[in-house]
């Protein structure tokens, strides 16, 4: 479609602006905008209203560079959460994640990604200062690693690990191995292998 | 293991083609470019994930088409085993095995093991390092999925740490630091993939000479001289000091990805000082010593696809190799030549099913 078949500039310029959303074409944008239209007027209103928030008022907690709606993020500033044991994780998303599970009762710190130059993320561009500032003062006691099980994954914890190799802190990473409802037969090798070797005692299963 | 059907559209030269094989020897007789070597192609296609002669998967499509499907029914261990390859342009390249598309394709490297003798072997004598490492990596990956993976990381290091050297200012105490992590990575993983290839070498050394001493007649001392930087006493300081000099060229020059093998005879280099009738002995004897090696590791024998190789060889080696493969230590085989009158000889002597289709213009008929 061309922009001559608008009937009129402001839908044009509405759609340009869907169709800028990952995975969103100019069709897709063309749909959901007529539907906008459709809708009652104080409920688009208000769908206007909270992506104007998201991108104001929305900031990173200053702690853990999770997002927040303050200062410090829900987490960070609860007194029930075990100041003294961080999580380390890739983005938002893996906070969600591991939030999900109801089983993690310490705080966070969110890298925003992992070492990889070539996606142009050196390890000057890790959110560490924090981490690294909390770390020095003795305030942590245990460091999660949860970073992805790739090898730039691996590359970040070699790096971090160094990074607070000379200080006293307990480091641990996630288990890695064969995952619950797995059948052992359609396990791949890699996976099952790693499992073998990192086995547990049983009672630990329990 | 054998492969029953094969059911090809628009590979290379190949428009369409539906065939029934047997579980013996399998001849493709026609002259140069008509497809015969496109359809063993095919074949080590469905083992590998990719073509034996072109890397690039779209440049394997036919002239002027958009897609390309291989389709192959296995007999393994008496089952049946369906797998699928399907390429269209622009889109990622399916795999499946039995309906079923794989999350990885080097989960199924190794599953159906594959030998291919072929004219281009020769690479392995004259051409540089890269060849025989590559020779290396993938008869190990048919045996041992830890070395591939291990494989894939370390050389996805070499290129986190080429990009990060590219754009380096200075080496300074922030530049090492990092550089030691990935250095790290590149001994531990190093170490592994050294240690794989040592004992590959080792393994199949005595199998390779019993190849060469039945197909040449002679006694010969013939030695796989491995060298990496890895067996250096101080590699770890060498690795350490070669940082300078990488962030000027703007890439890694230490680390197993600089392996070589050396092939002597006799005390002296094959490339340099063997004969014609030699290095060709030596090349077939290496690959069917591979064959018995991945037998013997797999418990299973893989398929042997032998790309104009009576062309090449003199009477008698000729026969010795027939002598060789029609035993019952192989089982399915795949023959191109140009003559029939040349194979059919060949099959009398041989006492096992056979079968020709006689190819034209990337068409096969059976005979
Ligand atoms: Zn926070």
């Amino acid at each position: 479609m061309n922009s001559e078949s608008y009937p009129s500039q402001i839908l044009e310029s509405a759609v340009k602006e869907f169709s800028q959303l990952p995975g969103v074409g100019k069709k897709t944008a063309l749909r959901l905008v007529l539907f906008l239209l459709k809708q009652e007027k104080n409920d688009v209103l208000r769908f206007a209203d909270s992506l104007r928030r998201l991108r104001e008022e929305i900031v990173y907690c200053k702690s853990c560079y999770n997002i927040s709606d303050a200062e410090l993020c829900d987490i960070c500033a609860s007194p029930k959460r075990d100041h003294e044991t961080v999580c380390v994780v890739e983005n938002i998303k893996d906070v969600m994640a591991i939030e999900n599970t109801q089983q993690y009762f310490g705080i966070y710190h969110v890298l925003g990604g992992v070492i990889s130059p070539m996606d142009g993320i050196g390890p000057d561009d890790l959110m560490l200062k924090p981490l690294i500032e909390k770390v020095e003062e003795g305030k942590i006691k245990e460091l999660i690693f949860a970073l992805p099980t790739t090898m730039e994954g691996d590359t970040t914890n070699f790096y971090l690990y160094r990074k607070f190799g000379d200080i006293e802190v307990k480091i641990t990473t996630l288990a890695r191995g064969v995952s619950i409802g797995d059948e052992l037969e359609y396990t791949d090798e890699v996976t099952l292998g790693r499992s073998l070797v990192n086995r547990l005692p049983f009672e630990k299963t329990l | 293991m054998f492969l029953k059907h094969l059911h090809l559209i628009n590979f290379k030269n190949i428009e369409l083609a539906q065939l029934e094989l047997c579980e013996g020897i399998n001849c493709f007789i026609g002259s140069n470019g008509a497809g015969k070597t496109n359809m063993l192609d095919a074949i080590y296609y469905m083992s590998f994930c990719k073509s034996f002669f072109n890397p690039i998967d779209s440049q394997n499509i036919r002239h002027e088409h958009d897609f390309f499907v291989i389709q192959g029914t296995y007999n393994l261990n008496d089952e049946k085993e369906h797998v699928y390859c399907g390429l269209k342009k622009g889109v990622k390249k399916q795999f499946k095995r039995n309906k079923k598309e794989y999350d990885k394709l080097s989960n199924h490297i190794g599953l159906l093991p594959l030998v291919m003798i072929s004219p281009q072997d020769e690479r392995l004598i004259v051409e540089g390092s890269e060849q025989r490492r590559k020779y290396i990596d993938s008869v190990i990956s048919q045996y041992d999925r830890a070395y591939l993976e291990h494989l894939i990381n370390y050389n996805r290091v070499i290129s986190q740490r080429n990009v990060y050297l590219k754009n380096l200012k200075a080496l300074n105490k922030a530049a090492h630091d990092m550089l030691d992590v990935w250095d790290f990575q590149i001994l531990e993983l190093g170490k592994k993939i050294s240690k794989a290839r040592a004992l590959f070498l080792d393994e199949l050394k005595p199998v390779f000479l019993e190849m060469y001493n039945f197909i040449s007649g002679e006694k010969e001392v013939v030695e796989f001289a491995y060298k990496s930087h890895l067996n250096d006493d101080d590699f770890e300081v060498a690795l350490r000091e070669s940082r300078e000099r990488d962030m000027i060229l703007g890439y890694s020059t230490k680390g197993v990805h600089k392996d070589d093998v050396d092939f002597r005879i006799g005390g002296y280099p094959i490339k340099k000082m063997g004969s014609q009738g030699q290095k060709k002995t030596f090349l077939i004897a290496l690959k069917l010593g591979q064959f018995k090696f991945l037998a013997e590791h797999k418990n299973r024998k893989p398929l042997l696809l032998l790309d104009d190789i009576f062309d090449k060889l003199d009477t008698q080696r000729g026969d010795r190799l027939i002598e060789l493969v029609g035993g019952d230590f192989f089982n399915q085989i795949f023959i191109t030549d140009t003559q029939l009158n040349r194979i059919k000889p060949v099959l009398r002597k041989i006492n096992k099913e056979s079968r020709i289709f006689m190819v034209e213009d990337g068409e096969f008929k059976q005979q």
